[in-house]
């Protein structure tokens, strides 16, 4: 072969070019992305109009939901939404976070490592699984043992008040917490793995024990990260649709007892809308959709955003 | 002496950095030219300015001309990707591919622009093979994983590599700084070998390398052409001061 | 920043602080034994409900279960055929839209974008896969069900598809990143276009990782429910058209659950088994997958 010919086998000027077509076809997937997130917004803005139109501002105090009168207010949904989000997280958010410290600062590797395996797989669970056991196992447990028992010991205050029918507030956010214990758990867990090894070591040098190790060098610095990873289980226990419309009983009241049944915005988009009687009640329905895409959407941003402080922190910290 | 590369004027700049400063040099055929200077002179980015590896880094701007016989490799209309067919280059540190045997990584610039057939696949990959000397220390092995291979070996199979595609020139950046002292001379000998058939750019940071293996010397310095000249008068007789200071270990 | 405050400590308060060192001790095993404790506190629910799953799954499952379709109310047997089979059609629906949008959205990120817009892209695909399932569904319904007139597979794939996308370019954006530049420039260098490269050389070298995070994603769109109930609908018997709504085992798992029949609660409970066990088998192998492209 002679290399002086050869070489002028190549072409050197641009022949039709695979890179321009390559690269196009990724913008515009990349874009597509964008372009969902829009077209999310505007489909539940415009579908929401007549309810919008309608009810205005009104829509989110209205008490009643009456679909033969079109008469429609979201209150007792974001009442329902809200306790049973904020109750669920406060009762899963120590669990979760005792679990990363225990898997990531005392377990031994191997015996944290397969902890968090398990954690894992089980954030995996379907919703629809949960909700089965819920309604079959917990309810009637909830039923026949919990709801006695915290009757006659603490019946005197005002949420352990009214007859016990299981399915309830109470069972909603034990089902939630039960849910978002291996999201927050597992999003912590990597929060404090990204602790740099110094911080810690820095206190262990000083004469501190595991727990001040912990309090003064590892929580203070994952603060944010942590607060991300409860930010994000938030919003996943506000989102959650299939478990909890199973467990609550579905009725739209508004009551301090724990024992009463509720109902969340998710559950009675899930209920009523492939049945919507009237445009006007789709619309009210697309209208709670929109609150909650909202909601959903400024907690998400909240959560990203104090995650990615956290990972660019922990980015320059180990640089130096 | 003809000359086969041109720098005209070249400037490199990334973002608000000016890294190589209007250089001008010609990089005669068939013959080895060193790039030298202390680190961060702008060598190695003048280096990949000639085969364009500039165009993929974001906020970097080549301004200047650089011809390839005649043709401006800038110029409009033309293919960056022939323009690196010619003009081939072996990297600091061994980079055959992972997932390739040492037979599929000699041929990897025919691979993954399409098939070939097999008997000419067999024949670039014994060719080139002998003209790094690897042949005979791998010939049994062709199969097996290219990562199997020493340091030495894989920055051969990556030269081999780079003119299995037949370029015209082959630019080597600093190719045995990651190299122990044996595998560093192989490498210098197969320079002097393939010379003959190719116009050789090297970067280097070791003297007494350019010193052993260039026919021309450039030395750079801040971004800068200092001085660019028959290498035994670089080394023994230079014009300018800078030059000499740093040949003779007073700076860099 | 108390850590350092205490170097400054006078040896007076040294000796004292030595003195409470079995206090200190005390109080550390409290947190340690709380800490564990949480641990406990979190597997247990969660292994009664695995135990309760495999118990009541294993006694409800039979050959009928995986070769029938539902009985009218009132009769007892019958399976979840046709759920089984709509999921896996949903799924390899919802694949073949969502996956190269995924993988070549994550090429732009990791080898073509600005940093400015890739880092919004990445956010709003952050944000995307945290909007409940549930708006998805009514989104789809919107744009695909109202014109197309009628409940269909087609857009409850699609809704899943939408799920899938951004779970499915941030797992490959991750592992294309990890890929070391050498390798790009070596095939570039050797006159290979940019294209190529990508493909045959950065996405071979990631595809480890990439198949991770597929897998990831339809082991979690497997077991979605919310964004079917107004797309796919559900279907009490087979279907033959893509324009059919159609039968998924989540969706099933869920209406035989809420009703009042004990012999729909079995089934539901043999559904819920298969489920778990294919979710469990998708994300072994994805660990797998996971686990042999670190070595690498």
């Amino acid at each position: 072969m002679s290399d002086v010919t050869a070489s002028h086998r190549w072409k050197i000027e641009k022949g039709l070019s695979g890179d321009f077509i390559f690269k196009a076809v990724t913008v515009l997937f990349a874009f597509s992305i964008l372009v969902i997130l829009m077209l999310m917004l505007y489909e539940m803005v415009s579908q929401s109009l007549p309810s919008l139109r309608k009810f205005g501002g009104h829509f989110i105090t209205g008490m009643e939901w009456d679909a033969v009168q079109e008469n429609f207010g979201a209150l007792p949904f974001i009442y329902g939404s809200v306790v049973s989000s904020i109750l669920a997280l406060l009762l899963a958010t120590p669990l979760a976070v005792g679990t990363a410290l225990f898997i990531t600062e005392i377990a031994p590797r191997r015996l944290g490592g397969f902890a968090a395996s398990l954690v894992e797989l089980l954030a995996a669970i379907p919703s629809v699984i949960y909700g089965l056991w819920g309604i079959l196992i917990m309810t009637p447990w909830l039923q026949q043992t919990v709801q006695p028992l915290l009757q006659k010991y603490l019946g005197f205050l005002p949420f352990f008040d009214g007859p016990a029918y299981g399915v309830s507030m109470l069972a909603g956010v034990l089902i939630l917490m039960i849910m978002v214990v291996p999201i927050i758990t597992s999003i912590t867990k990597e929060v404090l793995m990204a602790v740099p090894r110094s911080q810690r070591e820095a206190a262990i040098a000083l004469g501190a024990t595991r727990w001040e190790m912990i309090r003064m060098a590892v929580l203070p610095y994952g603060k944010s990260g942590i607060l991300g990873a409860v930010i994000l289980g938030l919003g996943r226990a506000i989102g959650e649709t299939m478990a909890v419309t199973m467990v609550i009983g579905n009725n739209p009241q508004i009551s301090l007892s724990l024992f009463s049944p509720a109902y969340t915005m998710p559950s009675v988009i899930a209920n009523e809308f492939a049945e919507a009687s009237s445009p006007l009640h789709s619309a009210a329905l697309m209208n709670i959709g929109l609150l909650l895409l909202v909601i959903t959407l400024i907690i998400n941003a909240l959560a990203r955003l104090l995650l990615w402080s956290m990972s660019r922190g922990a980015a320059r910290g180990t640089k130096l | 002496m003809n000359s086969k590369v041109k720098l005209d004027d070249l400037n490199v700049h990334f973002g608000g950095t000016h890294a190589v400063k209007g250089v001008t040099i010609d990089f005669p055929a068939n013959s080895v030219t060193a790039i030298i200077g202390p680190s961060g002179c702008g060598k190695s980015t003048v280096l990949r300015a000639i085969n364009r590896m500039h165009d993929m880094t974001p906020g970097a701007r080549v301004s200047g001309r650089i011809l390839l016989d005649e043709t401006d490799i800038y110029g409009r209309g033309v293919d960056p990707v022939a323009i690196r067919r010619r003009i081939g280059m072996v990297f600091q540190k061994p980079n055959p591919f992972p997932a390739m045997s040492i037979h599929d990584n000699v041929i990897a610039g025919y691979k993954l622009n399409g098939r070939m057939r097999r008997d000419e696949a067999d024949e670039i990959v014994e060719t080139s093979l002998q003209r790094v000397a690897l042949w005979d220390e791998v010939k049994d092995r062709l199969k097996s994983n290219a990562m199997e291979l020493s340091g030495g070996q894989q920055q051969r199979l990556c030269i081999a590599r780079t003119i299995a595609v037949r370029p015209d020139v082959i630019l080597m950046d600093e190719p045995a700084s990651a190299l122990d002292p044996i595998s560093t001379l192989k490498i210098e000998e197969l320079i002097e070998e393939l010379k003959e058939r190719y116009t050789i750019i090297i970067v280097t940071h070791n003297m007494q390398q350019a010193a052993r293996v260039s026919d021309v010397t450039a030395f750079f310095y801040l971004g800068e052409l200092i001085e660019c000249d028959v290498t035994k008068k670089i080394f023994t007789t230079p014009d300018r001061k800078q030059t000499e200071d740093y040949i003779t270990g007073r700076f860099g | 920043m108390n850590v350092m405050t205490s170097i400054d400590r006078s040896a007076a308060e040294q000796r004292n602080t030595m003195r409470s060192l079995p206090l200190r001790n005390t109080k550390n095993t409290i947190m340690t034994l709380l800490m564990g404790g949480a641990l406990l506190a979190v597997l247990f629910p969660l292994g009664l409900i695995f135990v309760h799953i495999v118990k009541m799954g294993l006694s409800a499952i039979s050959l009928d279960f995986f070769l029938h379709i539902p009985r009218p109310t009132g009769e007892v047997g019958g399976g979840m055929a046709n759920g089984m089979v709509g999921s896996m059609v949903l799924i390899a629906m919802a694949s073949l839209m969502g996956i190269p949008v995924g993988i070549f959205g994550a090429i732009y990120l990791s080898e073509y974008g600005g940093s400015r817009i890739s880092t919004v892209i990445r956010f709003c695909a952050d944000v995307l896969s945290g909007i409940p399932s549930i708006i998805t569904g009514m989104v789809v319904y919107s744009m695909l069900v109202v014109p197309m007139k009628g409940f269909s597979a087609l857009a409850g794939a699609f809704a899943l598809a939408l799920i899938m996308i951004p779970i499915v370019l941030r797992t490959t954006e991750e592992q294309l990143k990890m890929v070391p530049t050498s390798l790009r420039e070596a095939s570039l260098a050797l006159g290979v276009p940019l294209w190529r490269t990508t493909l045959k050389v950065t996405l071979r070298s990631a595809l480890t990782g990439v198949m991770t995070g597929i897998l990831l994603a339809i082991a979690r769109i497997a077991g979605e429910t919310a964004p079917l109930l107004f797309t796919a609908l559900g279907n009490q018997f087979w279907s033959s058209k893509l324009t059919q709504p159609i039968a998924a085992l989540p969706l099933q798992i869920f209406s035989f659950a809420i009703a009042p029949y004990d012999d729909w609660h079995r089934l539901a409970w043999a559904g819920a088994l298969v489920l778990v066990v294919t979710m469990f088998a998708l994300s072994l192998t994805a660990r797998y997958f996971g686990r042999s492209g670190h070595k690498n």
